[in-house]
């Protein structure tokens, strides 16, 4: 019995009217945990009801607390019927149960009904008690934080990371029960939500127990979806990557300056108690030794087999035999690149799946990138007989992982990041997809088990990780020491092939590294993650999107399923194509955040993939695209094609000159292999792509590289050129891209836009591909201009994390959903980057907020305090850092003297160039225009996709919020029929979400994303139903302006004072 | 083949004030499309009718979805559904709560009743102010007036507190409340003349110091109604015609005060018997509920007209005279 729950009900506002006669409500509440009920007096004759109940106390095993929500029913008192319900709260008390997170949930929380919308607000306060729990076979993981994040979560730092974890959990779905049949749609409706919160909970605490097992503390980039399977059930999966996070103290000076505080915590990182105690601290702040506060020790084996899990992953954790050659090979010290790969891959092949759901990592972590790997499967959905065995399911998803396995070792990768799962329903037809980004890793963060001194000793420096270019330089340099023999350039590092160049596992282009010169790069790469911070870039990068839609033939079961797996590769050819042509339209040569989405209907397929376009100094200049004619004997013939040509290349130009695409100028000998020249040509066939694995689909049997040859008489290259051509340019001011962070722009203001935007499109029958594809196109393209449009009070500004989604509801319909956030910055300081390698990282490393300063530091002090072999190389890395920021100035002053040889119009200035030098200025200036509003009653609550919010700093973390909401009407004309009915709903949602997290004590979501939105319509009986599944990591921010007056003075203090060790 | 959903939730609602604009005059979708594209917002922004018709529809849904909350200002800004920076919010209460001055005059005095309302089509042709505009402003009036008519304490402080209206609205909407509570005839041929702000000013006068919330400053004083013991002595004026030593002493007092404060003065005190006669009676009656109504008419018919027609009879004598004299 280890958790007290508590719940109090204080008010209630805004209330429905509910006797006509009076037009007033008697309202009471029930609130309701597991089996236990509690009800609040009547309130009689009032709309604003003031309850001011006792505390509610239910008593309850920490297992439930995980799983289950808390209900608060609201409900109308009827002396002489059936008391009518006027709607209902779900509370998940989750981020109650992690001491990190939130304390108690306290706040107005819109009162909801499935079928009526938000009906008034109510007040309440709940809060929880635990209890230590010491059973060593318990089956919940209460304290293990979750984050929607895909990255390192801004007030944390990596420890370790731990891993894939996954699990999933299947029922039948309410709503085709029997019972459907006779009870009402809102208990109908009632039912499933709740399943679904059940589910997810348990989900979660499923997980929670994987990652204490692994000895992780917290799931990052956790990713929880629904497969509604219809007649066969309901599926809730997720995935995640376990890590080990430590929470950085927010009294960074206290830390920074004396190193001893960091003693106690990095006991806590300390291996020895790993296997038996990777329990988690209940309490915040810096861990003490204390042990009391984590849980005892448990036996992973047994605990592994009370746990009726029902993914059968084994999850090999061997601890000991853990990294016995990596631990001598830090030792030895000078061992090849070979080695440092043996050793990671080595920690990786550990595990089952060495995936990681990250997409942005620390600097020096990822080493180099291979390229996408992606998997598909068609499956035929058959009846989940026994819902604790769901293997079938399970058996699928191992299928496919082992797929994205295989394709990563074919890609010289032991490892995939940037990795997401999903799935596309029809009928009892289902394609399961997979894909990821083939990588190699640093083995640094990724060892775990029992570790020897040796170790130990080789893992200290593993831990000091900061994000500033600068800083993984020093690093990479005393690694070097421990195995690693490059130094490489972090801008650069991450595309140098990790395959071997003899044995290439697809034909591509290799050249020599434009950055450093001395690896080999592909000519275009192809990645699932997010542009890496440290990434060198030209110019700007845009939204990419190749988007096919096709028909296909009306088959049922096994004969469909080969249908559709007959059509997949085509489409995925197709769309492979199209990104490709369009990239080199863009004059650019890498897509980040690739992300293609293949959606199944009764008569057809659609596809779209989205990336951001970038070009990536590293990589060769893409060549043109070529248009060839078969029959050039026809004069109109070549002149429609010379037409077509010359429009191309004007296109070409006309972007570079858009995103400021001006590679630096390459000598070509240092390099020994030809370079191409933009204007030279050569013929290239498609080659014969098989599997969607590939980075590259050129062919190498002409030797030379560079020009992208279009057969004009080939029907698929007609419509490839017209959907090249007809997309339009993003208006003036606006950018756009499907990452976090748009490479060139950094001086973000504080205005942002979230939105979400939905678009059902009916298409009219018998059409053909061409046809289809064009509508399909279209509907894209003008749902962008349509952001465009509602935006435009915004410019300039950057499209961030735009998010399409694709379904189609029934035959005929396609839907679109897109959700993004629009983000205004300062054209002024526009800055014009990329023109060396280094500058452009460091801007961005003092434009980023100055978290990452106190991270450093505070990992320096950390680091020298414990090892004193250490010590000096901690302060040299602040030294080092520090020389950055004054590398920073000088490089200021340099421009300063070449401001006058930067091309005219450029919107570059002097004046914008000195606003940007001083480090506290250059801070504050994205903290000017709006800040937030007072004097309103209702708490500002901003949502993000990005795991950011610009011009504020994130300090704390209070738990991931995850929503289900099913909304049904009866009456869809009185409410403004489809579109009225869903922009309502969706606003309830956004208004649910806020109200949640402002009652958890946050101002803000992050990672915001509508991971589900399933709208159904039956006009002709004048109904419709939708289902929309929001997530997020509720968070609490500060603006930085407000932090500035305290930490600009603590930080310069600390930066003298490392000044000086830097000299010695 | 066609757009059979087309949504755009913000988390901050995205509201564009010339579509605000448009949706408040009542015009439809497709004519503010109209207005829009001839506005030139296409051109700036490079964007298709289309988009342009997909922007005006999303918007047109929100201020629907808000009319709601506007009809009581108070809940816009602790309601969760919309997030609304305040000074958004403000802007959505006073545009909202606007009204054109030529619809205003056609319906003040009048019984804000359903009889009123179902003559707002005639009101609508006349003004050229779409029906929906029309029954928009009607109904502010209405609602306005049934939340204050019961409550105590001063009519411009209630309705700006309980609408939230800038000072100047909240004052105009105590004189629309005065005046439909004490049903002030301003229909007439003779009145059409006056503006609203005329009848305006006349009423926060007569709020100012003839209600029962004037004279007395106890908690319960009521802004709406007159004060009736106040009208009933107004009956003992009558002495100030009737009494011919009281006549030449109001006169003799109103003449010191108005000399050389008036350019009319001579003739005024020509015809001072007269107009104090005018006065006086109308004031006198003013206990009538009907005579209160025809108010404003009376003082035209029985002071204004008769002091101008003197004044215009005089300056016609008074040229010909100027004229005829030959010395």
């Amino acid at each position: 019995m280890p958790g007290k729950l508590k719940a109090k009900i204080v008010a209630g506002r805004h209330l429905p009217v509910m006797d006509r006669a009076s037009d007033l409500t008697d309202a009471f509440v029930e609130v309701k945990f597991g089996n236990t009920t509690f009800k609040t007096d009547v309130y009689p004759k009032s709309l604003n009801p003031q309850w001011n109940s006792e505390w509610f106390k239910f008593e309850v095993d920490d297992e439930d607390l995980q799983d289950e929500p808390l209900q608060i029913t609201v409900l109308d008192h009827d002396t002489y019927s059936a008391n009518d319900a006027i709607g209902k709260v779900y509370i998940d008390i989750d981020p109650l149960l992690c001491s990190e997170a939130a304390t108690v949930i306290s706040g107005w929380l819109p009162i909801y009904d499935t079928i009526h919308g938000i009906r008034g607000e109510i007040n309440v306060l709940v809060k929880v008690d635990l209890f230590n729990d010491l059973n060593r076979f318990r089956q919940s993981s209460c304290g293990v934080k979750f984050f929607c994040t895909t990255s390192i979560p801004r007030c944390y730092r990596a420890i370790m990371v731990h891993g894939f974890v996954e699990e999933l959990v299947v029922n039948e779905d309410p709503e085709y029960q029997w019972i459907d049949r006779i009870r009402t749609p809102r208990a109908s409706n009632e039912a499933r939500q709740r399943l679904i919160f059940l589910m997810s909970g348990e989900l979660q605490r499923k997980i929670g127990l994987k990652v204490l097992e692994m000895g992780g503390n917290a799931v990052v980039g956790y990713l929880q979806c629904f497969d509604l399977e219809g007649e066969s059930g309901l599926v809730v999966r997720a995935i995640g990557t376990a890590c080990t996070l430590e929470k950085i103290s927010s009294t960074l000076p206290a830390t920074a300056t004396h190193p001893s505080n960091s003693s106690p915590s990095k006991d806590m990182k300390e291996p020895g108690f790993g296997e038996e105690a990777p329990g988690v601290p209940l309490s915040s702040g810096p861990p003490t030794p204390l042990r009391a506060q984590t849980f005892s020790s448990f036996s992973p084996s047994k605990s592994y087999s009370r746990q009726s899990s029902s993914s059968d992953t084994e999850l090999s954790l061997t601890p000991k035999t853990g990294m016995g050659s990596g631990g001598s090979a830090g030792k030895e010290g000078g061992p090849l690149k070979a080695l440092l790969r043996q050793q990671t891959q080595s920690a990786l092949e550990q595990r089952e799946y060495p995936f990681f759901t990250l997409a942005a990592f620390p600097p020096g972590f990822l080493l180099h990138v291979g390229g996408v790997v992606s998997a598909r499967s068609v499956k035929l959905l058959d009846r989940i007989h026994n819902p604790d065995e769901p293997e079938t399911r399970d058996a699928w998803w191992e299928e496919i992982r082992q797929e994205i396995k295989s394709h990563a070792k074919a890609l010289g990768c032991h490892a995939v990041v940037g990795y997401s799962e999903s799935t596309s329903i029809c009928e009892e037809v289902c394609i399961l997809s997979a894909s990821g980004t083939a990588a190699i890793l640093s083995s640094r963060f990724m060892q775990d088990g029992p570790l020897d001194t040796e170790h130990r000793l080789s893992r200290q420096p593993l831990c000091v990780f900061s994000t500033g270019s600068e800083r993984v330089e020093g690093d990479m340099g005393s690694s070097a020491s421990l195995g690693f023999e490059e130094v490489v350039s972090p801008g650069c590092g991450f595309c140098h092939i990790p395959y071997d160049e003899l044995n290439i596992p697809f034909p591509a282009q290799l050249t020599y590294c434009y950055c450093c010169r001395r690896y080999k790069v592909p000519d275009v790469l192809f990645t699932t993650i997010d542009l890496p911070t440290e990434a060198n870039v030209t110019g700007k990068g845009c939204l990419i999107q190749a988007r096919l839609c096709r028909t296909k033939k009306k088959a049922q079961g096994e004969g469909n399923a080969t249908v559709i797996s007959n059509l997949l590769p085509f489409l995925e050819y197709e769309l492979h194509t199209q990104l490709m042509n369009k990239l080199k339209l863009r004059g650019m040569n890498a897509l980040f955040g690739l992300r293609i989405q293949i959606s199944v209907g009764e008569t057809m397929l659609l596809g779209l993939a989205s990336a951001t376009g970038v070009y990536l100094t590293a990589l060769p200049s893409p060549g043109g695209i070529q248009i060839a004619g078969k029959t050039p004997s026809d004069i109109t013939y070549e002149q429609h094609i010379s037409n077509m040509q010359k429009k191309i290349n004007d296109t070409i130009a006309k972007n570079k000159e858009l995103y400021e695409i001006n590679p630096p100028e390459v000598v070509e000998e240092i390099i020994g292999s030809p370079i191409p020249e933009p204007r030279q040509r050569s013929r290239l066939f498609r080659s014969q792509s098989e599997s969607s694995d590939e980075v590259s689909e050129l062919d190498l049997s002409h030797g030379k590289k560079d020009a992208f040859v279009l057969e004009i008489d080939d029907t698929d290259a007609v419509e490839d050129i017209h959907a090249l051509l007809t997309d339009s340019p993003t208006p003036a001011g606006f950018y756009s891209c499907n990452t976090e962070i748009m490479p060139g722009i950094q001086n973000w203001t504080s205005a942002i836009q979230m939105f979400t935007s939905v678009r059902v499109f009916r298409l009219n029958a018998n059409l053909t591909n061409q046809g289809l594809n064009k509508i399909f196109s279209d509907l894209c393209e003008n749902l962008l201009k349509s952001l465009y449009f509602k935006l435009r009070s915004m410019v300039p500004c950057c499209l961030c994390h735009l998010n399409f989604t694709v379904a189609i509801p029934e035959d005929e319909l396609i839907q679109v959903a897109v959700t993004a956030v629009a983000m205004s910055f300062d054209k002024e300081q526009l800055l014009e980057n990329g023109k060396q390698s280094g500058e452009k990282t460091l801007i961005k490393a003092i434009t980023e907020n100055d978290e990452q300063l106190q991270f450093n530091l505070e990992l320096n002090a950390e680091t020298s305090a414990p090892n004193p072999l250490s010590s000096p190389k901690g302060l040299s890395e602040v030294g080092s850092h520090l020389s950055a920021r004054d590398r920073c100035s000088s490089w200021i002053e340099q421009l300063k003297l070449k401001a006058h040889t930067i091309r005219r119009g450029s919107v570059k200035t002097t004046s914008s160039m000195e606003k940007a030098s001083p480090l506290p200025e250059g801070r504050s200036r994205s903290l000017r225009s709006n800040r937030s509003y007072s004097g309103s009653s209702v708490a500002v609550v901003k949502m993000t996709p990005l795991s950011f919010i610009p011009g504020a700093k994130i300090i704390k973390y209070l738990g991931i919020i995850n929503m289900f909401f099913i909304r049904e009407t009866t009456s869809l004309r009185e409410e403004g029929g489809v579109s009225g009915f869903l922009h309502t709903f969706i606003a309830e949602v956004f208004a649910m979400v806020r109200a949640h997290v402002a009652a958890l004590g946050g101002n803000a979501v992050v990672s915001y994303s509508m991971k589900e939105c399933v709208f159904m319509e039956n006009p002709n009986k004048n109904q419709a139903q939708c289902l929309i599944n929001v997530s997020g990591d509720a968070v609490m921010f500060v603006r930085e302006s407000e932090l500035e007056s305290t930490s600009v003075q603590t930080q310069s203090a600390t930066t003298h004072t490392s000044n000086g060790a830097e000299g010695t | 083949m066609s757009v059979e959903l087309d949504v755009f939730v913000g988390n901050t609602t995205i509201m564009d004030k010339e579509v605000y604009q448009l949706w408040l005059n009542g015009y439809t979708v497709n004519d503010a499309v109209k207005v829009r594209i001839e506005g030139g917002v296409m051109e700036e922004c490079e964007a298709s009718a289309e988009v342009l018709l997909s922007d005006t529809m999303d918007q047109y849904r929100t201020f629907q979805m808000c009319e709601r909350l506007l009809h009581h200002p108070a809940k816009l800004a602790n309601q969760l559904l919309f997030q609304i920076p305040p000074d958004r919010q403000a802007m959505l209460i006073e545009r909202y709560y606007a009204f054109d001055d030529s619809f205003v005059r056609e319906v003040l005095g009048k019984k804000l009743s359903k009889g009123t309302k179902k003559d707002l089509d005639d009101v609508s042709t006349k003004t050229g102010i779409t029906l929906k505009s029309c029954r928009r402003q009607f109904d502010n009036f209405k609602r306005v007036f049934k939340v204050v008519e019961e409550l105590k304490g001063p009519l411009v402080e209630n309705i700006r507190q309980h609408f939230l209206l800038p000072d100047q609205l909240a004052r105009d909407y105590a004189a629309i409340v005065f005046f439909a509570n004490n049903r002030f005839e301003t229909g007439k041929k003779k009145l059409h003349y006056l503006t609203f702000q005329d009848f305006a000013f006349c009423a926060g006068q007569l709020i100012n110091n003839w209600t029962l919330g004037a004279v007395d400053n106890i908690m319960e004083d009521m802004d709406v109604d007159l004060d009736k013991e106040f009208l009933q002595e107004l009956k003992d004026l009558k002495i100030l015609i009737t009494d011919k030593d009281l006549l030449d002493q109001h006169k003799s007092l109103v003449c010191t005060a108005l000399r050389g404060k008036t350019n009319v003065f001579n003739e005024m005190e020509a015809n001072f018997k007269n107009l104090s006669r005018g006065l006086v009676n109308i004031a006198a009656k003013l206990i009538n509920a009907k005579d209160v109504r025809d108010f404003f008419i009376d003082l035209v018919e029985k002071f204004i007209e008769p002091f101008s027609l003197c004044l215009l009879y005089m300056g016609v004598i008074k040229s010909c005279i100027l004229r005829m004299y030959h010395d």
